[in-house]
């Protein structure tokens, strides 16, 4: 048998190849002939054939069946097979195969071996891939080779020991002594993996935190050491003695110092000599100043160490090298929050980092300008982060598009400047604004009373110039419905009006409803629109007419409006003026647009929406929610919750006011819910001083002998009409029916059909149910 | 935690793989997908753009040496320009140990450039800061294979 061809005559063999299948083909003729090597048990080219398998493997090919191959080798007595049995064993085993455990043995024999490279092999195989097993078993050996004089092996230990420590917390212990002295060495390679060591546990364990404080002033002693010494060739980086090991002792200080102000105290100075002596020509000293800045930053520093930090990052933002200013931004992202003030002297360099041609620096830096906003500086910010908007990768426009709006919100210098900022949003990324952001809008539109003919004026115009942006053409949409009449009769203050007919506006809107372009939902936007403006134009019979058309439509969300709006037309005609009014100014509520979710810096910004109801509230509000998805869709109209007992009942009571004369006198009341002992009555009455609405009171009597506590009662009508429910009397349905807990809605015109939710804790466990409560009396509903 | 490097890989401009340590378990399956989408993001990045990048849940720190990608995935806390220099002393390394080196150094001494990583960083840290001791390491263990084998 000739002798298996060696490892680098197969690389320029299997380079030759010239297309994917000649290299298979030379593959797997080497593979066949190294399988049957492997079979005969051959020792002496077992290393090479391994060699070439590892080659092979990395050109992507299997190679599994080497691994035992490895095994083997590792057991071998020369150090040339030891080297590649390793070296394999790290490539083709992991953890997840039992096949690895036989490696145990051979490691425990290599890491007491004579040669301190084949024990230098062990280390680094266990240190590198060890399965909490093998660390289990092994944990022992690295523990003695911690405690050697020799450094090359020390130094290795101590990384070896990191990897134990990860793999298996609990052996932290048993390493704690051979720390003692380990920061006394000269060696650099010990002292630095010994400080990687002290980190670790530091991390893991606060108890090794407490314990390690006392090293701080040795840590110290050693940075100081480090930059005051002279040129030091072997461990020299551009002018800087051994980076690596400073910014490894920074880090350790770092955490020695958080949270601890005498630790922090003692490394203040170095902290300040470092930060003002480092070269900062080259990256490396960056990196350290880098190091330094981070430190700083999470100890407790003086005020004028946090200064010293904040300008070297914002000398940062200007060095020309971008990875130095991706840094800055990174870390003033992590700051502003802390020390705002100083972040915003930088605020123009940052800014100035929007038009970076850099991905990662773009987005950091639009992070940052939202974070540094004020209401000093909102004009000015707000031009910048408009224009960055309309120039922007895709990938950004929807959290720009999220945070201008933020910001206008709390800032808006004016109402005029808010609208214009919104339109100008919608205008040039329209279709990046998030769904959610259209009722907000929305809300925010009907609460500019003074700017409604503007308003509607300016999203007209834009509707005539593009109808693609889906959000955009609904608020339009929505608008003209509301106010078309203020569009025709030419009303605008704020700029030249224009002139437009009824018919022009109803040409659009059909526009929309027939456009390929507009999503099932603007087309619901844009019938409703139509429909409102029957009561604010003259031009009834034409509308009557589009809405009889779509009486028909596939689309059963349209057709159900369609014939709703018909039947308005033809049976509740009187109803129609009161009904389709000018809607009143919306109050915002925790369940209004969860302007929550708009998150910058990671971090959740204080919500534009009042947050400051009592934490009871939200809680029923969502299950509201939910329940109100159990009927289909989420419509603008929002569901109102007001649970603060202190709001006058008629609070709501305007948004209610919507219907025409309904009489409710004299209804019977009804037993809407009787189950395991919980009895639920309503009472109706009419509402004073506005009859249309219907008062319904529940009273909840519990006829168990344990009382049911946490009590929540939580009620949903369909969508098209509304529903609010006031605070109840009290959480706990007292037993036996000793009391009744009372509660109030108010419901316009309840159907035949609710749903109700009842959610309370019963001797200890909780329960839930969902009821449908059908039997309304005729009275109530017509 | 701060992981130096969870993984390190060289590959050409082509795309193909040169070396690949990983300093955490994961199957050959998933390392050779983390590999191939790795490698196919960073080739697609412009000349102009950072050394740094967000992938899923790492950080990628990366440069280029003449026809090879030296790229390290890091934790997230971990500080970049550190990171960048620990994969110009490896460069340097190999620059001194093959003198002048090349990426054909690379491909025909694929174990040999394993040895070096090995002598340098262990399981994804530093071991040894000072060139020399790390050469010399290697030197030694040359030595020693030379003695051992035929």
């Amino acid at each position: 048998m000739p002798a298996p061809i060696r490892l680098r005559e197969l690389i320029r063999t299997i380079r030759t190849a010239r297309t994917q299948a000649e290299e298979r083909e030379m593959i797997q003729k080497e593979c066949a002939a190294i399988r049957s090597s492997f079979r005969e048990e051959d020792n002496t080219y077992r290393c090479r054939n391994v060699a070439k398998l590892l080659y092979m493997h990395m050109l992507g090919y299997p190679a599994h069946f080497g691994q035992l191959e490895c095994l083997k080798l590792i057991a071998s007595q020369k150090f040339t097979d030891k080297r590649i049995g390793y070296l394999g064993a790290m490539l083709l085993l992991d953890e997840r195969q039992d096949v690895h455990l036989l490696m145990t043995n051979c490691i425990k024999n290599d890491l007491n071996h004579s040669t301190q490279y084949v024990q230098g092999l062990a280390l680094c195989t266990l240190g590198c891939m060890g399965s909490s097993e093998m660390c289990r078993d092994l944990a022992g050996e690295v523990e003695k080779l911690l405690k050697t004089s020799n450094s090359y092996l020390r130094k290795k230990a101590a990384l070896c020991a990191v990897h134990v420590i990860r793999k298996v917390p609990e052996l932290m212990e048993m390493f704690l002594p051979a720390t003692k002295n380990l920061l006394s060495e000269k060696n650099h390679g010990v002292l630095h993996t010994s400080v990687v060591l002290l980190t670790e546990m530091c991390e893991r364990s606060p108890d090794m935190l407490a314990h390690f404080r006392k090293l701080v002033p040795q840590l110290v002693r050693i940075l100081k050491n480090l930059i005051m010494s002279g040129y030091s060739p072997e461990h020299d980086v551009s002018g800087i003695s051994d980076p690596f090991l400073q910014v490894r002792i920074l880090r350790l200080l770092r955490i020695l110092g958080k949270s601890d102000d005498d630790s922090s105290e003692a490394m203040n100075d170095i902290l300040a000599q470092v930060a003002t002596n480092t070269e900062t020509s080259k990256n490396v000293g960056n990196a350290i100043l880098y190091e330094t800045v981070l430190t700083i930053m999470d100890i407790k520093s003086e005020s004028g160490l946090r200064v010293l930090a904040i300008n070297i990052l914002g000398r940062f933002l200007l060095n020309n090298d971008k990875n130095i200013r991706y840094v800055a931004l990174t870390s003033l992202l992590k700051t502003v929050q802390t020390d705002h003030n100083a972040v915003q002297r930088h605020r123009s360099t940052i800014v100035d980092c929007l038009k970076d041609l850099d991905v990662s620096i773009k987005r950091r830096a639009m992070e940052l300008s939202f974070a540094l906003v004020n209401g000093n500086n909102i004009r000015g910010m707000m031009k910048e982060l408009l224009y960055f908007l309309d120039s922007c990768d895709p990938e950004f426009k929807a959290d720009c598009a999220s945070g201008v709006f933020l910001a206008a919100e709390k800032y808006a210098p004016s109402k005029r400047w808010h609208i214009d900022t919104i339109m100008r949003v919608l205008t040039t990324a329209g279709s990046y604004v998030r769904d959610d952001s259209v009722p907000n809008l929305i809300q925010l539109i009907t609460n500019s009373v003074e700017m409604h003919a503007y308003t509607v004026q300016r999203l007209y115009k834009a509707l005539l110039d593009d109808i693609s942006q889906q959000p955009l053409v609904q608020v339009a949409s929505w608008c003209i419905g509301e106010y078309g009449d203020l569009l025709v009769s030419g009303q605008c203050e704020e700029e030249e009006p224009i002139q437009v007919t009824e018919d022009e506006v109803l040409d659009v809107l059909e526009g929309l409803l027939v456009s390929n372009l507009s999503t099932p939902v603007t087309r619901g936007y844009a019938l409703t629109a139509i429909m409102k403006l029957s009561t604010r134009f003259s031009s009834v019979n034409r509308i009557k007419k589009v809405v009889s058309i779509y009486g028909s439509s596939i689309d059963v969300e349209l057709q159900q409006r369609a014939v709703e709006y018909n039947a308005l037309f033809k049976k509740y005609d009187h109803m129609r003026p009161a009904l389709l009014e000018r809607m009143p100014i919306m109050e915002k509520t925790a369940t209004n647009g969860p302007t929550e979710i708009v998150q910058t810096n990671g971090e959740t910004e204080p919500s534009a929406v009042e947050p400051k109801h009592p934490p009871p509230v939200t809680q029923p509000a969502n299950q509201a929610n939910d329940l109100l998805d159990l009927l289909g869709g989420n419509d603008v109209v929002p569901v109102i919750q007001t649970t603060m007992p202190t709001k006058p009942a008629s609070a709501g009571g305007e948004l209610l006011d919507l219907l025409g004369d309904l009489s409710l006198s004299g209804i019977p009341p009804m037993t809407a819910y009787n189950k395991n002992g919980l009895k639920i009555d309503f009472t109706f009455e009419r509402a004073n001083p506005n009859p249309n609405i219907a008062v319904i009171t529940i009273h909840a009597s519990n006829s168990t002998e344990a009382e049911m506590t946490d009590f929540v009662f939580q009620a949903a009508v369909p969508k098209t009409f509304q529903l609010q429910l006031l605070s109840p009397s009290s959480n706990v349905v007292p037993a036996l029916n000793q009391g009744t807990v009372t509660q109030v809605i108010r419901v316009l015109n309840p159907q035949k059909v609710s749903l109700s939710m009842l959610t309370y804790t019963h001797k200890g466990s909780p329960v839930q149910d969902l009821a449908e409560v059908n039997n309304f009396p005729p009275q109530s509903w017509q | 935690m701060f992981i130096s490097s969870q993984f390190m890989l060289l590959f050409s401009r082509q795309g193909k793989l040169r070396l690949q340590k990983w300093y955490v378990p994961l199957s050959d399956k998933e390392r050779k997908k983390i590999s191939r989408d790795l490698v196919q993001t960073i080739l697609a990045r412009k000349p102009k753009m950072c050394s740094f990048l967000e992938w899923r849940d790492l950080k990628i720190v990366y440069k280029r040496y003449a026809s090879l990608y030296f790229c390290c995935a890091v934790e997230d806390q971990d500080n970049e320009l550190i990171t960048l220099e620990i994969i110009h002393r490896y460069v340097e390394l190999l620059d001194k140990y093959f003198g002048s080196v090349c990426e054909l150094d690379i491909i025909f001494n694929f174990e040999k450039a394993y040895f070096i990583l090995d002598e340098f960083l262990l399981g994804g840290e530093a071991q040894e800061t000072s060139k020399k001791n790390v050469l010399k390491a290697i030197e030694q263990a040359d030595l020693l294979q030379e003695v051992c084998s035929d």
